[in-house]
């Protein structure tokens, strides 16, 4: 069986994942994570768990391209950009207007 | 030399001899996840052994690594257990388990003793052992039935029984479920012991009086 190890390095941190092992229970899953991950005073708390318990999820389907929808955000940058320039020549122009 | 000297030479001994042979196993043992772990392990009794050198060694006006790498292959006191070598995962498990019953009954009995120093030392290093034991029992319940390992206990149970001494015996048969045997006792050295000792003192022999 394969175990995924997370491993807390302080008190109130998240759990991170630290590696893979291979064992033939959880008896020794934890006492080879302990020994992998604990030994060194490394770590405050270990998560041992069956990698066959982990529900995996990869596949986030995006063919419309939705970028509103995206952690990243809408991307004001190019369109602000553009807003500027035009903001710009608009006061150029009306500047010039301005002309005797 | 004080009882005392020589009660934690003779178990120093044990923890250092038996963290070597241990150790032989880094690089080779079954799986890569057991190799990080008793090499690990290894290193723990080591580290007891370093522990108990430093306290013979007040009493004894010398240093913990004189201890450790200048006496003679004969005035070590470790049981004859710990020294031999059998490069042989059922012997290894055996020797482990064993070693870590018996260690458990001489380690209980030292904390209880009006030694207020050594009983400070003993529950440290019990802390320890905690894992270790779980370790060893681990490996015991898994390959007990297993021809190989229940011989290797065989061979090894009269050994065991010389870890400890007389009054201490009772209670590792009964641990064990294993009826007293003709104990191998401490004392007499295998040639085992003294091919490791060559091995273990050969870096310190190499530039005699050197601080490393």
């Amino acid at each position: 069986m394969v175990f995924e190890v997370f491993r807390q390095e302080r008190k109130g941190q998240p759990f991170q994942h630290a590696g893979a092992l291979a064992a033939p229970n959880a008896e020794f899953a934890e006492a080879w994570a302990r020994e992998q991950y604990g030994r060194r005073q490394e770590s405050e708390a270990l998560w041992v768990v069956p990698r066959d318990e982990i529900r995996a999820v990869h596949d986030f389907p995006d063919e419309l391209h939705k970028t509103y929808h995206r952690v990243d955000g809408y991307s004001l940058k190019a369109k602000l950009k553009e807003a500027r320039q035009r903001a710009e020549s608009a006061g150029a122009l009306s500047a010039r207007a301005d002309l005797p | 030399m004080s009882g005392r000297a020589e009660m934690l030479l003779a178990i120093a001994d044990d923890e250092l001899i038996l963290g070597w042979r241990d150790s032989e196993w880094t690089g080779i043992a079954p799986s890569l996840e057991e190799d990080v772990a008793f090499s690990s392990i290894a290193q723990n009794e080591i580290g007891h052994a370093r522990a108990l050198y430093e306290l013979a060694a007040r009493d004894l006006g010398t240093t913990a690594d004189e201890l450790a790498f200048d006496r003679a292959p004969d005035e070590y006191r470790c049981a004859p257990l710990v020294e031999l070598r059998r490069l042989d995962w059922a012997h290894t498990i055996a020797r482990h388990w064993l070693y870590e019953t018996a260690d458990e009954l001489r380690l209980a009995a030292l904390v209880a003793s009006g030694d207020a120093e050594l009983a400070g030392l003993a529950a440290k290093m019990d802390r320890e052992e905690v894992y270790h034991r779980m370790h060893a029992q681990m490996w015991a319940d898994r390959l007990r039935g297993e021809q190989r390992f229940e011989a290797a206990v065989d061979e090894l149970w009269p050994y065991a029984l010389g870890v400890l001494d007389a009054d201490g015996r009772a209670a590792l048969a009964q641990r064990v479920g294993r009826e007293q045997v003709e104990p191998v006792e401490r004392g007499n050295h295998s040639e085992e012991l003294r091919e490791l000792w060559q091995e273990m003192t050969s870096v310190r022999r190499s530039v005699p009086g050197a601080t490393w």
